[in-house]
């Protein structure tokens, strides 16, 4: 008896039904997200309450009831009115350069071009720096290492030259006059520049065997890492004078910067030491078994795998110096925090919405920076990814 | 049979220079005589500049009068007070705006870290928002934004918000202060009573578990003691409080329990900011023990609530305590920056004030460097103790 001679079996698979009506399109995701159970439900209302009562708030504030053209803070003082963003664009130089002078050669070209090419010093800076980091962010651009070399070791050398001046026939700029978010920018680079080498030494200083070495910094890394960044930038401003010898001033742009530096990298080491151990034992025995010595059993070996073990880590540090570059606005530095915080006092703009739209500005700015860096760092961390997650 | 030879060290093949141990030694000779060296020249050169600016040292200007006053203490402080009690203000101030964050900073972060992994979109993306805006923005600059900004910004002394006896104004939030009588110390005693008892009713329960594998309503029975107790000894021992409510006089609210707006603005921003962490350390904790723990513990029948309390959350919160001790050590140090906008905790009034008027800077600012010290160090070594309990035992 043969398939084909019984009529009554079927010779092909039916179609599957399709899954019932209540668990696909929009009222499945509902039912399964927002109203699984009697709770969920109510938390539901709950969060709909709060985002129907605060978006339109927040969209009145920011933009529909903003003021985004004025000359001076005549708008902004009408009750009612949101955002004064007109004062951000008025004020938006000193934020962003600070009292850099400006070149006085292109101040008859029009509208944005005189602001562009008057501060041509920092934006060459900015585009340089632009140029260098994009292609170092992006995986496949081959030349990583000569890439990595410009951006740290070349870019800090000649934003230093370009905007201090004094060489090659510029206009020197004591650092007194830099400000805004160039100081910012400055201040972080600089702070990760310096922070990740020091870090790294650190780190291997503690996983040394030789008792003074990691006595040393144990206690250099233990320090650091108990007190607050703002007493150790006191601590720069007051102190390094004092430490230096007779005669000898310490700029107070670098004051800060050292006390940026030495703190950051106490928490840099900490992060790669947990790379370092987080190698398994075998990879240290293979690199001595091979007849490497110390270095290069570090360099060749042990480092590359583990700082990117831990590259979210050091993401994480970069991020939370950043963030902290705002605290040197305490011991004077211009920084954009500062130059905000001195903003509101701006008698050309007051209004009740001066400060907090100057404040909402800064915000944007660190959370963009900061949010993009989080980011990329998951990104990374997903390209490294190799468990199995559940 | 063979004659074992004594066991000889074969001649050096190479100079002795390469001997790793020589070697070390040598380093560590050099690593020393430079920090030493360092630090002999600081010294030299701090101390020609003292003597050149004829700065007296020492740790002297402790018992003298301060001469500035403290909008905010929790001990009795004027003008004629000494500095060692301005540091004490100080420390105290520190102390009780890192206990006030702490506390509120933990429930805050539970809470949102555990919306954001709650299977309700609306909430876990509210919960998202929350935390990627307010973690990626300075601290200084939130405090800066509460500060001037909102609390500053608050309406004047007549146009006060009033809610439940409270008044909110610029000068601070202005709440009714429990006033007690002398027998209320009865419900005090009552209360720590129901508490010993609740935790011998625990070990009770818990050793009757073992040997029986009867139940007993642990947690029910504790909130029960709780409220029961005290509430009996409120009852007997007719203890009455009275409210001393704020009430405006003159230009300003007298009387009740007055919060300056540095403390609420710090207060705020400090729990605001570091709940995010929190929130970031719990979501981490949680999905880091793995799904089949939960499968495995519903396969040996247990009740939800069994679960997450026996198996889910001892494993979570072994990831999650580090984390979270040291972001406790974070808000401490992060009360600092109120010296930015005037709340008189340690660095404000010590590094800053007394610092401007006594000039000794070294002593003042090593002495605020090892209160932070000595909190991080104590707790990183409660911290060591407590990992090593709960570390996983491997074979």
């Amino acid at each position: 008896m043969s398939v084909d001679t019984v009529s009554y079996v079927r010779t092909e698979l039916s179609e599957p039904l399709p899954p019932p009506r209540s668990s696909t399109g929009v009222i499945g995701w509902m039912r399964k997200n927002l109203f699984a159970s009697v709770t969920d439900t109510i938390l539901t209302l709950v969060g709909l309450v709060i985002v129907v009562w605060a978006a339109p708030q927040l969209y009145s504030f920011l933009i529909g009831h903003a003021v985004w053209v004025a000359e001076d803070g005549e708008a902004c003082r009408v009750p009612g009115t949101g955002a004064c963003w007109a004062y951000v664009w008025d004020r938006a130089d000193f934020f962003v350069y600070g009292f850099y002078p400006v070149d006085k050669r292109f101040a008859d070209w029009p509208g944005v071009l005189s602001t562009v090419l008057g501060y041509w010093r920092i934006n060459l800076v900015f585009l340089v720096g632009l140029v260098l980091l994009v292609p170092l962010l992006m995986p496949k651009v081959p030349y990583k290492l000569i890439n990595a070399l410009l951006f740290f070791v070349v870019f800090p050398v000649l934003v230093y030259f370009l905007l201090n001046g004094g060489v090659f026939g510029l206009e020197a700029v004591p650092t007194e006059k830099w400000g805004g978010l160039t100081v910012t920018l400055i201040i972080g680079l600089v702070g990760i520049v310096t922070s990740l080498p020091l870090g790294i030494l650190l780190a291997l200083g503690r996983q040394s065997k030789l008792p003074i070495i990691k006595i040393a910094c144990v206690m250099f890394i233990e320090l650091w890492r108990s007190v607050p960044l703002i007493t150790v930038l006191f601590m720069a401003s007051i102190m390094l004078p004092l430490f230096a010898p007779e005669g000898v001033t310490v700029d107070k742009l670098l004051r800060a910067l050292i006390g940026v530096a030495l703190f950051n990298s106490a928490y840099m080491a900490e992060v790669v030491r947990g790379g370092l151990q987080a190698m398994p034992r075998g990879q240290y025995e293979a690199a001595a078994a091979l007849g490497l010595n110390y270095w290069k059993r570090m360099i060749l070996i042990i480092l590359p795998q583990a700082l990117k073990y831990v590259i979210p880590g050091i993401v994480n540090t970069f991020i939370s110096l950043f963030k902290d570059t705002s605290l040197v606005s305490i011991v004077g530095i211009f920084d954009i925090l500062k130059t905000v915080q001195s903003s509101t006092a701006d008698l050309n703009w007051t209004s009740p919405t001066q400060a907090i739209t100057g404040y909402i500005f800064c915000a944007a700015v660190f959370w963009v920076f900061c949010f993009s860096m989080s980011r990329y760092s998951r990104s990374m961390e997903r390209r490294l990814e190799t468990g199995h997650k559940r | 049979m063979a004659v074992q030879t004594p066991l000889t060290r074969p001649p050096r093949a190479t100079s002795w220079l390469n001997d790793p141990v020589i070697r070390g030694w040598i380093y560590q000779v050099v690593v020393a005589v430079v920090i030493i060296a360092f630090i002999a020249f600081i010294a030299h050169n701090t101390a020609t500049n003292l003597a050149q600016q004829n700065k007296s040292t020492g740790f002297d200007f402790f018992f003298q009068t301060s001469g500035f006053d403290i909008l905010f203490s929790l001990i009795p402080y004027g003008r004629g007070s000494y500095y060692w009690e301005a540091f004490i203000v100080g420390l105290l101030n520190t102390l009780l705006v890192s206990a006030i964050g702490i506390v509120f900073a933990t429930m805050l972060g539970f809470t949102i870290g555990i919306a954001r992994l709650s299977g309700n979109w609306i909430i876990s993306r509210l919960a998202t928002v929350y935390i990627e805006t307010l973690r990626n923005i300075p601290l200084l600059l939130q405090l800066f934004f509460w500060y001037f900004a909102v609390l500053k910004a608050m309406p004047g002394v007549k146009n006060s918000i009033v809610f439940l006896d409270s008044a909110l104004n610029q000068r601070g939030l202005f709440t009714p202060k429990p006033i007690f009588d002398d027998r209320f110390i009865y419900v005090v005693i009552a209360f720590v009573a129901a508490v010993v008892t609740g935790l011998f009713v625990r070990a009770w329960a818990r050793r009757r578990l073992e040997a029986t594998g009867a139940r007993f309503p642990v947690f029910l029975s504790f909130v029960a003691l709780i409220i029961v107790l005290p509430g009996l000894a409120w009852l007997v021992s007719g203890t009455h409080v009275e409210f001393d409510v704020p009430v405006i006089k003159g230009f300003n609210y007298s009387g009740g329990l007055a919060l300056p707006p540095e403390f609420l603005a710090l207060a705020l921003g400090l729990i605001l900011y570091t709940a995010t962490f929190i929130a970031e350390i719990v979501r981490a904790g949680v999905q880091s023990v793995s799904y089949g723990q939960t499968e495995a513990a519903q396969a040996l029948g247990l009740k939800e609530g069994d679960r997450l309390r026996l198996v889910i959350i001892p494993q979570a919160m072994r990831v999650i305590v580090p984390p979270l001790t040291s972001q406790y050590l974070n808000l401490t140090k992060n009360s600092s920056l109120a010296v930015a906008i005037g709340y008189p905790e340690l660095v404000s009034v010590f590094m800053g004030t007394t610092l401007n008027q006594t000039g000794r800077a070294i002593e003042v600012v090593f002495i605020t460097m090892l209160v932070y010290l000595v909190i991080s160090l104590t707790t990183s070594l409660i911290m060591n103790w407590y990992n090593a309990r709960v570390a996983l035992v491997e074979r």
